[in-house]
């Protein structure tokens, strides 16, 4: 007998708990969610929160979509991508974010950051900025954050169409994760700001929009927001974009040039993209890892990554390569513009090989 | 020290001012020149003005300020488990949390999609961090009520029903209406859908039933779990509130768009009366064993938060917009659950079809009626012998309540627009959608299927507005079939393969519990496709003697 049926023996016929364990009967003991297949030997607690609540015709939907667009297209169509799966379902987000451990990232990241700035400014920091690096904070970094923000605002579209709740809670996250960093260095130069007399917070934004330096990034950025396919979209950001540009502006020119410019904030507050990126770059590749290994769909979904990634390759080396003369600017150079896009280079081709994609020439070398 | 020195102000710095950091956020956006934004969904709406920010918060503060109402949530989750909650809790309560939980996710996570849909309709990005924050808010309800799902199912006597639950809001005649409802917040129409219908309507009106009312409730069960998640759920909804109210405010100031919010206000508010009302009336006024006479009805909390709150406050101040408000229908709402009983006559349904659910239904007492009398006078005149049937036909051997001739109790057609059945028979009505016969519950739910979800709308060509499609009579799906069969089909049938997960009664001891040889024998059937095989003149008399409604028999 077991000890939830012993306990039973001895309750009375009628039972008064409504706790576990108080009777024994069928089903009692059945305390697992038990309509998805787990991708390890248990489920995993994301699994728990997530598998299924977005429900498909071919598993559970009795009734199917019950709403559809004028068109006929249902509230979810496995069309809005050209790529395609024999199982949309199996793909599991390997940052296994929920709710909560969303929140506890994301909280801690803005603790971080909001204490790194605020005691930077007290100890006077800001002032001790070198000069030609505070015009580089206020008109590249400040340029740069609307390139997140359209990273941000192109996966939160994105976020809609996905055929499955786990491809689309990790496009969300990866959203919310950009739209955080747009802010926080949108606040952090505002508050720096405080501290330098003349630096102009709009000046950012007038490079992003005009200076020939960001127009690169700026058409890469619009290709990836104007993108009809929300898997493109995914693919363009974490796959080509991040690699290329994003990492190479944050890893191989702020964080490595900012302390020899008596500048010790700017790299915590960038770090934090870098450890989002390693996260969503996790997700991005085990998506399209699986899609490319389809049984029977993963010639299609290759030769289509692959078509996605010359696209993107090309706007991004040309965003990176319109960026070299910012490595230029600071007066104590520590970082070669060489150095950083080889490194990016061989990122991109790390990735490219972990998915089974083929190098654009133009990366290759 | 001085009585004045705190440490705020030795560390206090200079800081920029949250509308101002408010202002430079939305400044990130710019407009694309380069290549032409994605297309997104389409509206008939026009939004030439810049919805302006309520809320004025930033990223910053809003994910700290959210991790720190996780972690009440969490600790209290574990404080009531320390404190022994399922001990007293009351099971009916609890089996009632089975469909309500597996309903509310999917739409939760519905409005956060829905936020990709209004995101890039508006100009400007001033309201990007409010759509921001609802969207990783909504991702918040949906995952943090898997997490309380899965908590009930750990800790409550009969985790049977919760362990199935995403696959049973798949294919439950019950949660079939919960899917009308997330559906509604992201197909078709964006602004009709993701602002109308969602953020003004049902997040602004009906949260208030759903997320403060039913709480309370559950808190005279014993369940101080479910409050505990949902009014910390409910304090994300301002939130939304706020950009619902802003977007409707940019686009209530072109008169052209007066037409189609009339027709949005008017839907929204007669499809969430429909559903809300059904199911959360239920839950409050059939899930509870607290028979205070001091608590507020579920009609008088309909009152306090719809009528008062939503209705009086805030929909009545458009009509200085030049918006003509649905008043009628408002009244009508107020009849339907005060004189036609819509609440007890869906209570009743739900019990009728118990042996296809996924969750226990016990039947409503003596102490029970008292309350219902009190409340609402000539309760137990109609509905007292009901309950009497179903305490008497809970034991296996009895014919299943659904079959039995001997109750008087005569099958509903269902609502092809809220898909909750005609329950309230003097308002049942037909009419025929491009070439179609299909049957409504009320006035209110034929006009939503024949003229708001329509490419024209009183002459004005409306190409964005959504169409209704799918298998939306659920009982179609198992025509024909016999009821064990289906119940089979469904999965509501426990480990052991035999015994069903749905049960009449809360008695947890084996030899009490129906199997599916207790149910075996009976065919379901599809009411509308009976009522489509009938001739013009046959169907007229089927209607006349459908609206007469029926009588239960006396129970002795």
């Amino acid at each position: 007998m077991s000890a939830q049926a012993s306990r039973a023996a001895a309750k009375p016929a009628i039972v008064k708990s409504g706790a576990a364990g108080s009777a024994v009967f069928p089903g009692s003991d059945s305390r697992k969610y038990n309509y998805f297949e787990p991708k390890g030997r248990k489920a995993t607690h994301y699994e728990d929160m997530t598998v299924d609540v977005q429900p498909d015709p071919e598993r559970y939907l009795l009734q199917d979509w019950i709403i559809s667009f004028p068109d006929g297209t249902p509230t979810y169509s496995k069309d809005w991508t050209a790529a395609k799966s024999s199982n949309w379902h199996k793909f599991r987000a390997v940052d296994q974010e929920w709710e909560r451990t969303h929140y506890q990232r994301q909280s801690t990241i803005c603790g971080m950051v909001q204490n790194t700035i605020e005691n930077g400014r007290r100890s006077g920091a800001p002032a001790r900025f070198d000069a030609a690096w505070v015009k580089i904070l206020q008109n590249h970094l400040g340029a740069y954050k609307h390139a997140e923000f359209g990273l941000g605002t192109s996966t939160m579209q994105a976020q809609r169409y996905g055929y499955t709740q786990m491809v689309n809670n990790a496009i969300l996250t990866n959203s919310s994760y950009k739209l955080r960093f747009a802010q926080d260095i949108t606040l952090y130069l505002s508050e720096i700001g405080l501290d330098l007399p003349g630096f102009d917070i709009a000046a950012g934004k007038q490079h992003w929009l005009e200076d020939p330096i960001w127009q690169g990034v700026r058409k890469s950025i619009e290709s990836i927001m104007g993108s009809n396919d929300y898997l493109e979209q995914y693919f363009a950001t974490n796959v080509v974009f991040e690699p290329l540009v994003g990492e190479l502006f944050r890893s191989g020119f702020l964080m490595q040039a900012a302390s020899a410019q008596n500048d010790f904030i700017t790299p915590a507050v960038v770090s934090a993209a870098e450890a989002d990126y390693e996260r969503n770059l996790a997700n991005t590749v085990e998506l399209f890892h699986i899609l490319g290994e389809d049984p029977t769909h993963g010639g299609h979904n290759i030769a289509l990554f692959n078509k996605w990634l010359v696209k993107h390759a090309d706007l991004a080396l040309d965003a990176s390569n319109h960026l070299q003369p910012i490595w230029s600017q600071p007066r104590v150079k520590v970082a070669t513009f060489a150095d950083a896009l080889a490194h990016a280079k061989n990122r991109i081709k790390g990735i490219a090989s972990e998915l089974g994609l083929k190098l654009p020439a133009n990366l290759a070398s | 020290m001085s009585a004045s020195l705190t440490l705020n102000k030795i560390t206090a710095q200079k800081g920029i001012s949250i509308a101002e950091a408010a202002n430079r956020v939305a400044d990130l956006g710019w407009t694309p020149s380069y290549v032409q934004e994605a297309m997104t969904f389409p509206t008939d709406y026009k939004i030439s003005k810049t919805p302006r920010d309520p809320m004025k918060q930033v990223l910053r503060s809003y994910f700290p300020m959210q991790e720190e109402k996780d972690n009440r949530v969490y600790g209290a989750l574990d404080a009531a488990l320390r404190g022994d909650m399922f001990r007293n809790v009351e099971p009916r309560w609890v089996e009632w949390m089975k469909l309500f939980l597996a309903i509310i996710p999917f739409p939760e996570i519905s409005a956060a999609r829905s936020m990709a849909m209004v995101g890039r309709l508006a100009p400007g990005e001033e309201l990007r961090t409010g759509f921001t924050m609802q969207m990783v808010d909504e991702f918040r309800h949906s995952t943090i009520q898997m997490n309380l799902k899965k908590w009930y199912m750990e800790n409550y006597i009969d985790p049977a029903g919760f362990d199935i639950t995403e696959a049973a809001f798949g294919k439950c005649y019950a949660t079939t209406i919960g899917r009308q409802f997330a559906e509604g917040f992201l197909t078709g129409d964006a602004v009709t859908a993701a602002n109308v219908y969602l953020t003004v309507v049902a997040e602004t009106a009906f949260t208030n039933t759903l997320f403060v009312a039913m709480p309370s409730e559950a808190a005279r069960n014993g369940d101080y779990a479910l409050p505990t998640v949902f009014l910390s759920v409910q304090s994300d909804e301002s939130r939304h509130i706020g950009n619902g109210h802003s977007m409707l405010m940019a686009m209530i100031n072109d008169p052209s768009n007066h037409q189609l919010l009339e027709r949005d206000l008017k839907y929204a508010f007669w499809q969430n009366h429909a559903i809300v009302d059904a199911a959360i009336g239920t839950f409050i006024e059939y899930g509870t064993t607290n028979r205070d006479k001091n608590k507020e009805s579920y009609a008088e909390l309909w009152h306090r938060w719809i009528y008062e709150d939503y209705y009086r406050t805030y929909m009545l101040p458009l009509e200085k917009y030049g918006i003509k408000i649905h008043h009628d229908d408002v009244a009508a709402a107020w009849d339907r659950i005060v004189k036609k009983n819509y609440v007890h006559k869906t209570a009743q349904f739900f019990t009728v079809g118990w042996s296809v659910n996924f969750w226990r239904i016990e039947a409503q007492t003596e102490k029970d009626f008292e309350w219902f009398e009190h409340k609402y006078p000539g309760w137990y005149a109609e509905f007292g012998d009901f309950w009497k049937w179903h305490a008497k036909l809970s034991v296996p051997g009895e014919t299943n309540i659904l079959f039995n001739s001997d109750v008087g109790y005569s099958y509903p057609h269902r609502c092809w627009s809220c898909m909750v059945p005609c329950l309230i028979r003097e308002d049942f009505v037909c009419d025929e959608v491009d070439g179609k016969l299909y049957t409504y519950c009320s006035e209110g739910c034929r006009w939503t299927h024949k003229v708001a979800f329509a490419a024209e709308y009183e002459g004005r060509a409306t190409p964005a507005m959504g169409r209704f499609s799918g298998r939306r009579e659920w009982e179609d799906c198992y025509h024909g079939w016999d009821v064990a069969d289906a119940i089979k089909d469904l999965g509501f049938v426990r480990p052991d393969g035999k015994t069903l997960i749905a049960q009449p009664h809360l008695r947890f001891d084996e030899k009490d519990m129906w199997t599916l040889d207790h149910v075996r024998g009976h065919q379901l059937g599809s009411p509308l496709r009976g009522f489509r095989a009938l001739s013009p003149i046959e169907r007229e008399v089927a209607i006349a003697d459908y609206r007469k409604g029926f009588k239960i028999n006396p129970c002795h």
